[in-house]
């Protein structure tokens, strides 16, 4: 039997897992600072930026996909910036799709980092300063550490959620072979195509891909974060 | 010596405090919960900053709103013990106690860890988690880890509350012998009166966020004006000195500053050791004529300087006086009348029981942390 996948669907895997990982990377450097931010914040601003995160729950992707597509555009502030900058526009490219993702899928990555850090309470904290710990020790040797299973988890929602998005890179990214095409646009064009064999393995793929990773999920448990230590 | 002048606005009232404390030794702050007690410890440690305050610690400077002096917590060479005891869940003990002390700019040595971890009986449990001990090794760990940094101040928020009565009166004996050894000075907040006799020299009463007393433990007890006295277990604490011991009764005698002697119930201890003892106002029964066949052991002339009425009007608190010796007596007021008290009467006092509390000072070798109340024997 020969191999039921054909060159185009191996590269949208590829491009598909290499989008995933990028995307999970970038998210857990902005999204973990962003967590912690909203987790200790008493600013005002607190109430408005943990919706603005939260939006991509609620909206459908293609608005998403649409406001990124215009400011990715070459009259759009992004595009106005990236021209400037030498870069050309940002959209219908790889990195226009991972600056997409990363919007997309920045809630599934900042909410259980920011559940964790509140759940650690301040009193480890504190503790950590009175021992001598400058604030940024205390982030990577007590903060860190503790949120742990909470970084896990964000890691891998926002690896699972950027695995499955569609909207989003249709708008933005268009259908380029080897450049945008990832796996769930090539699903639609086999589908649109007839050719539901290939669909089927596409997507089944992608659903024992998806079933697996959440499973693990939740064996891992939710270990509770700092027994005993909440004030 | 300690310096902290502190004004910070609470949800109901404000802390306002001007104290200067002794330099070394264990000062307890007490007051009722609510009083400012721990808002006090942690503007001391810089986990709140006062609006408006100078503290200084044997001569460093940790705030000075005026100068706009402020260190931050982790720049303040302190030790605190939480509540409750706060390990680190991420790190097995050992790494609990090297967190600190890799961080402090003057670590105990190797020789001082052996010991610090030697005094809290903590050397077994080194490779254990943290999950896995009980709530007085929790807390023998996490004193521990606020000394190995070398601390010029240790400050402990009521460290034995959150302790079953059986693993406070483990952990005790550990805090006396801290209390021996430490060259630093500690403040201790505490609302329980057995602890803060056993431990404090010196006492803070805290009353909506204002000082109420501040001064000498010895001399702050038998205030008749200040809550203690009135307390269910007042007591005054006494520091006499062995002055011989009969085996055959087990009976160690102690002699009081002004030449009495005190008789308890415990092993021998070599003459001349000093010692701290307890008396409670409900142990000591007061009579006119000396009592000569009495099963009382303790029996000490006095001298009435005060006669207070409780406010359940049913009992009275006297204050007496054995030879410059503060002493505290409760009796009813049925008695008082009885024996027409007043001050200036001169009489007996007989003293139910003797708690032993600690020795008062000595070399480390002799030192021991056993503590007996003994009541006296029958004759």
């Amino acid at each position: 039997m020969s191999l039921p996948l054909d060159a185009a669907d191996l590269a949208a895997i590829w491009l598909t897992l290499k989008l995933a990982a990028l995307t999970t990377v970038l998210l857990l450097l902005v999204g973990t600072p962003l967590a912690w931010w909203l987790a200790h914040t008493r600013s005002r601003l607190k109430g408005p930026i943990g919706a603005l995160v939260a939006l991509p729950l609620v909206l459908p992707p293609t608005v998403i996909g649409f406001y990124l597509l215009v400011a990715m555009g070459p009259n759009g502030p992004l595009g106005a910036l990236t021209r400037q900058l030498g870069l050309g526009t940002l959209a219908f490219s790889f990195s226009g799709l991972v600056i997409g993702s990363v919007c997309y899928s920045m809630p599934f990555v900042v909410q259980p980092i920011q559940n964790a850090f509140e759940a650690i309470g301040k009193r480890p904290l504190e503790v950590a300063a009175t021992l001598g710990a400058s604030p940024l020790d205390r982030f990577f040797t007590v903060a860190l550490p503790l949120a742990r299973p909470g970084i896990i988890t964000a890691s891998v929602l926002g690896f699972a959620h950027t695995l499955g998005e569609f909207g989003v890179v249709l708008m933005i990214g268009g259908n380029i072979p080897e450049r945008t095409r990832v796996v769930s646009v090539q699903i639609f064009n086999h589908v649109e195509a007839m050719d539901y064999a290939s669909a089927h393995w596409l997507a089944g793929g992608v659903l024992v891909c998806s079933f697996l990773i959440l499973l693990l999920l939740n064996r891992r448990g939710r270990p509770s974060v700092m027994p005993g230590t909440r004030a | 010596m300690i310096r902290l002048q502190l004004k910070q606005r609470l949800a109901d009232f404000t802390l306002d405090l001007d104290l200067t404390l002794p330099g070394r030794g264990v000062t307890a702050i007490v007051g009722p919960s609510g009083s400012g007690k721990t808002t006090l410890l942690r503007c001391i440690a810089g986990l709140e900053r006062a609006a408006e305050a100078r503290i200084e610690v044997n001569g460093n400077c940790w705030q000075d709103s005026e100068r706009a002096v402020w260190l931050p917590p982790h720049q303040r060479a302190l030790g605190y013990v939480f509540q409750e005891a706060s390990l680190f869940p991420h790190l097995d003990v050992q790494g609990n106690l090297d967190y600190g002390r890799r961080r402090s700019r003057s670590p105990a040595s190797d020789s001082q860890t052996a010991q610090i971890i030697k005094l809290l009986g903590i050397g077994h449990l080194l490779k254990r988690g943290t999950a896995s001990l009980s709530g007085g090794e929790r807390q023998r760990v996490g004193i521990a880890r606020a000394l190995l940094g070398s601390p010029g101040l240790l400050l402990m928020d009521e460290p034995l509350t959150a302790l079953d009565p059986q693993r406070k009166a483990e952990i005790l004996p550990y805090l006396e012998r801290l209390h021996a050894e430490l060259d630093i000075p500690l403040l201790y907040v505490s609302h329980a009166p057995d602890e803060v006799a056993r431990l404090a020299d010196h006492l803070v009463l805290l009353n909506n966020g204002r000082m109420q007393a501040s001064g000498p433990l010895q001399a702050l007890l038998p205030r008749l004006d200040l809550p203690l006295a009135h307390s269910d277990d007042a007591r005054v604490v006494l520091e006499g000195v062995v002055s011989g011991y009969r085996s055959a009764y087990q009976l160690l005698s102690l002699r009081l500053a002004g030449d009495e002697h005190l008789h308890v119930i415990h092993g021998e201890l070599p003459p001349g050791t000093r010692v701290r003892v307890a008396v409670q106002a409900r142990d000591v029964s007061l009579v006119l004529e000396q009592p000569q066949h009495s099963s009382m052991l303790n029996r000490l002339p006095a001298t009435v300087c005060a006669v207070e009425t409780i406010a359940d009007a049913a009992q009275v608190l006297v204050r007496l006086d054995v030879q410059g010796q503060p002493l505290l007596a409760r009796v009813t007021r049925f008695s008082a009348d009885q024996l027409e008290l007043h001050p200036g009467q001169t009489l007996w006092a007989q003293i139910k029981a003797v708690a032993l509390l600690s020795q008062a000072a000595g070399p480390p070798s002799s030192r021991f942390a056993t503590t007996i109340a003994a009541s006296a024997p029958d004759q």
